[in-house]
Order: C-alpha cells, then structure tokens, then sequence
C-alpha cells in the first residue's frame, strides 16, 4: 500500500506556546485517520500546516513523495490537497453552484486570449465544468439548491457545501474539520456513511478531527490523540478508548462507565 | 451633434473606462484603490509627450502610454499588496499623490503646476465610442471566466480562495494591474481631448470620485458601473449651477447609497434583459393563475 502523506517532527510554537510539537504521522493510501484531542490541542493547526497556511518552525511534511513543507496554500491545493475549515469559510455572496464551480477553476486549461475570443475550448470547459459540479451538489445531496445564495442555506448544508467544494478540486487527500459539529446523533450517524460513501466513490484518503467519539470510532481506522500540542496516543479507535491517558486528558471517567 | 454633447459624451466615454477598471479592482476583487487618477495621469502625460514630443501617432501613443501604466502598477502591486485592505488603500492614496506631485515639479518634461500646453485635439466621439466598446467587451469576457471567477473568489473569501487552488497574489495584481490600465487609456484620450492638463487635475479627488462612481453604480456589476458614471457624469451638467457642490453631493449619495441600497444601484448582478422579461412575466401570469384557482374551486 502507498504512503500518501508523511509528516516527521513537526513543530510549530506561538510565543511561548507550543501548538504543536514534534508531531509525526504516516497516512496510507485510501484509510481514514482521526484527529481528537481537547479544544486547544493543535489539531487545526496541523491542519493549517498542512496546508500551508502556517510554516512549520521544523520538521517535514511529504505527500506523494514530493516534500511540500513551506509552500503556499494555493500550490499545495493544487497538488491535490481539498479541506473544509472549522468555522465555515463559502463564497457566501455567490451561490451554492458558483461556490464548486470556482473550486473547479484548476481542470481549465484556456488561457485568457481563448476566454475571450469565446472559443470551441472554452465554451466545452465552461459546460463540462459546470456538469462537474452539477454532478458534486448531487452527491452531496445539494443539486436543488444549486441556485441558492450560500449565505442562505441552513448549517448542515453549508457543511455539505464545504465538502462539494473541496472534491471539485480532485483531492487524493481530504482534510475534514470538525464536520459534525453542530449535528445531533442522528444527524452524525449520516455523516459517517456520506463520508464513507464519498471516500470510497473519489478515491480519498481522509484525515479528519471531530469531536464526536462515535464518528471517530466507526469511520476511522486509526486515531491520533493529542493535548497541548503532544501526540499522547494513536492506535485504532477502541484501543485508544481504553487508554488511561486518553481518558484523564479528553474523554472524562463518565466516558468509560 | 453639436460640440457640446460630443464633449460630454467624450467625457462620459472616458469615465466610463476609468471606472470599469475600479470596478475590476474594486467590485471584484474587493481592494479598494485612491491611486488611480495617478494612474489616469501617467497616461495622459505620457500619451502627450509621445505625441508631441516624438510625433508618435496618437492610437499607438494611447496604447504605450495604457501599457506604462500598467507596468508601474504591476512594480507597485508587487510591493504593496501584500498589505491587508486598509493599509493598501493608504499606499495607494501615497502612490496618486506622489504622481502629481512628480508632474508638478519636473517642471522641464510636464509644464510643470503651469501644465502642459498644445496637446494637440486628437480625442473625437468615435475614438472614445469604440474605445468605451473594446473596455466594456474585454472587462465582460474577464468577469466572465475562470480569471473573473478567481477575482470574485478573493474578494468572497481569501483563505477558501487560496484552499482551492487560488493564487491569491497573482489574482489581486492582475486586477490592480488592469485598473491601471483603463486609467491610463482614459488618461490618454483625457489630455487630447482637453488639449492642455495640469497635475492637479489627477489629484484626490478625482481617485475619489471613481470609486465613489463605482460604489453608486453597484459592487461586483459592471453594467452598474456604466450606470453609475451615467448618473456622477452627467447630473453635474444637467445642474450645472450646483457644480461648486459636487463633492458635497457625492458624499451626501455615498451615505444614501450606504444607507438605502448597501449594494449600489445595481450591486452583483448585470443588467439583463431577460431577468426583466422573466420578472414582467412573473407579475403578469400570477394574476391569471390566482383567477383559474378560484374558478377550479367553483366547478
């Protein structure tokens, strides 16, 4: 099986304080990894490392093979990198088809004399583009709401949103935050067959935080436990439920009982 | 048509062109410029200068001069915007200023504050009329591919835009590069047909009032802009006797528009003739439909 994204040692520190410290994690093609740990733990700055919204004050991170620490959020986007954000970030102006469209705009290859002469080449990417993310609302069960301003759409929808918009990129690689929040246990238990259902339907490998131990415990096949900024654990999600550092640092006695 | 109406309409010609580049600019890419009349100036100086002083002719010194233009901005892009929106916004207003005062004071080139005199009267209507065409054409075909979408991608949201694949950078340049150069070419076809222009005629206030025209028209529409200089150009000469209180006017419809209508008079949508025929549709089948309601009732 191939390794996808290798990252070693890295740290990154905020003053005094040390968000992430010598974090170090191997992905395998095509598995879910969980990310969990208290508020504050450094699970989105990895996120943000990852994605080159953050540089790294050391250590590495290689996906595919190719090391992509320290380079721009854009570039590593491109390589095939798609996240959504905790704190829902859409094009809220526009609408809900107009946001996947624009996550597309990397499968155009006519360049700006082509855009305007109006050409063959363009009018055919132009449509093709807009099938794309016609066909990505409709996975993700938003193909009525197409024309629908993004601000206006109920929570959940935006979340989904938020995902249609990160696969119209083509990622290999999908960094999920927090995509529960905010969802009840009904509401969740969808999630974890869409999640899956997306994974196996795009051929993605997922790295995902979420706060709710039931997603983590039936998507993820492997989990990483951290608390200030240190990985106290990782193991597949039943084991890591059962260790007594886990338990004292995030998930509480009541937990266990 | 008379002189008079051709003046106006050169001039509402060139407005027209300066403002579709704030709107690049500015309702598209949400960066917001109080540099561009110092833009407008490179080109109206420069597009003189070749004409009279090299006897270059007068489209090929238009499009020099434009290109000029262009390139300062892409040296001052590349500087500047790296600032977030504020402090951009203060580098260009430094930038507008420091070209008018440039121009005032190489006196031996630009006239200096005397200004520069016997530009010859090249600008006529049809000039400007395909002019303002080939702008609005070329902004339109922009606005309306996947360049167009990276500008409106940065101004929804900067770090989604960059999260799909968006240079961010490189999409803000192209932008601040492209309202330079509908400045300068309005320049350009300013100064010949002025045929005399002084430094202070590119200050503040006119880097002012194009954003201000651009805001009126509507954010993020550029049949608004064209409608927006319609209304700033035109209604100071249908009242001429208030022109010593434009600037006041313009504040007092900023904070109307402000107030009122946040989006401009035509904020994020075009023009469109079918959305009115769709509308009218819609006003005028509704009231049918409630009638057959009743009748299916009765029967």
């Amino acid at each position: 099986m191939n390794e996808i994204l290798k990252i070693e040692k890295l740290s990154k520190y905020f003053g005094g304080v040390k968000a992430v410290h010598n974090f170090n994690l191997s992905l395998q093609e095509g598995k879910i990894h969980g990310l969990i740990g208290p508020n504050g733990a450094g699970k989105t700055t990895i996120f943000n490392l990852i994605t080159g919204i953050y540089k790294p004050m050391d250590g590495n991170i290689i996906f595919c093979n190719q090391d992509i620490t320290g380079k721009k959020p854009y570039s590593i986007a491109r390589l095939g990198i798609g996240r959504t954000f905790q704190n829902i970030k859409l094009f809220a102006n526009l609408t809900a088809l107009q946001n996947v469209i624009i996550a597309g705009n990397q499968d155009i290859t006519y360049n700006l004399l082509e855009s305007f002469l109006r050409t063959v080449k363009f009018r055919k990417e132009e449509k093709s583009l807009r099938e794309k993310a016609m066909m990505l609302l409709e996975t993700v069960g938003l193909a009525d709401m197409a024309d629908k301003m993004a601000s206006n759409l109920p929570y959940g929808h935006q979340r989904k949103l938020e995902i249609a918009r990160a696969l119209a990129l083509n990622p290999r690689l999908l960094l999920l935050d927090e995509p529960a929040a905010g969802m009840n246990t009904e509401e969740s238990k969808e999630l974890v067959t869409f999640i899956y259902d997306i994974k196996e339907r795009f051929n993605l490998t997922i790295l995902i935080i979420e706060h709710h131990m039931d997603v983590i415990s039936n998507l993820c096949d492997e989990c990483t436990v951290l608390n200030f900024g240190e990985t106290i654990c990782r193991g597949c999600p039943s084991t890591v439920k059962r260790d007594r550092l886990v338990i004292e640092a995030y998930l509480g006695e009541e937990y266990v009982c | 048509m008379s002189s008079y109406v051709e003046g106006v309409a050169i001039l509402l010609g060139l407005n027209i062109i300066a403002v579709l580049g704030v709107s690049i600019l500015t309702g598209f890419t949400r960066l917001f410029s109080f540099g561009n009349a110092g833009f407008m100036a490179i080109g109206a100086y420069g597009s003189a200068i070749l004409t009279t002083k090299y006897g270059i002719p007068f489209i090929p010194a238009i499009i020099i001069s434009a290109a000029f233009s262009g390139l300062i901005a892409y040296l001052i892009g590349a500087l500047t915007l790296k600032l977030r929106g504020d402090y951009f916004l203060i580098a260009t207003l430094g930038f507008g200023e420091s070209v008018r005062v440039l121009f005032a004071y190489i006196e031996p080139i630009t006239g200096g504050a005397r200004g520069f005199t016997a530009i010859p009267k090249y600008t006529n209507f049809y000039i400007t009329a395909i002019s303002v065409v080939i702008a609005f054409i070329f902004a339109w075909n922009l606005v309306h591919s996947k360049t167009g979408r990276d500008l409106i991608a940065v101004r929804e949201q900067e770090a989604a835009a960059e999260a799909v694949g968006i240079n961010t950078f490189a999409s803000k340049q192209l932008a601040f590069v492209i309202s330079a150069v509908y400045a300068g070419w309005a320049g350009a076809l300013y100064s010949h047909n002025l045929t005399f222009i002084t430094p202070e005629m590119f200050n503040l206030a006119k880097s002012a009032e194009l954003t201000i025209t651009t805001v009126i028209g509507g954010l993020g529409s550029l049949t608004g802009s064209v409608l927006g200089t319609l209304l700033v150009t035109l209604l100071p000469e249908l009242f001429r006797s208030l022109a010593s209180y434009r600037m006041l006017i313009y504040g007092i419809a900023v904070v109307a528009v402000i107030v009122l209508k946040p989006d401009g008079l035509y904020g994020y949508r075009e023009f469109s003739i079918n959305r009115i025929i769709s509308y009218l549709k819609k006003v005028f089948v509704k009231a049918p439909k409630k009638g057959a309601d009743i009748v299916e009732r009765n029967t």
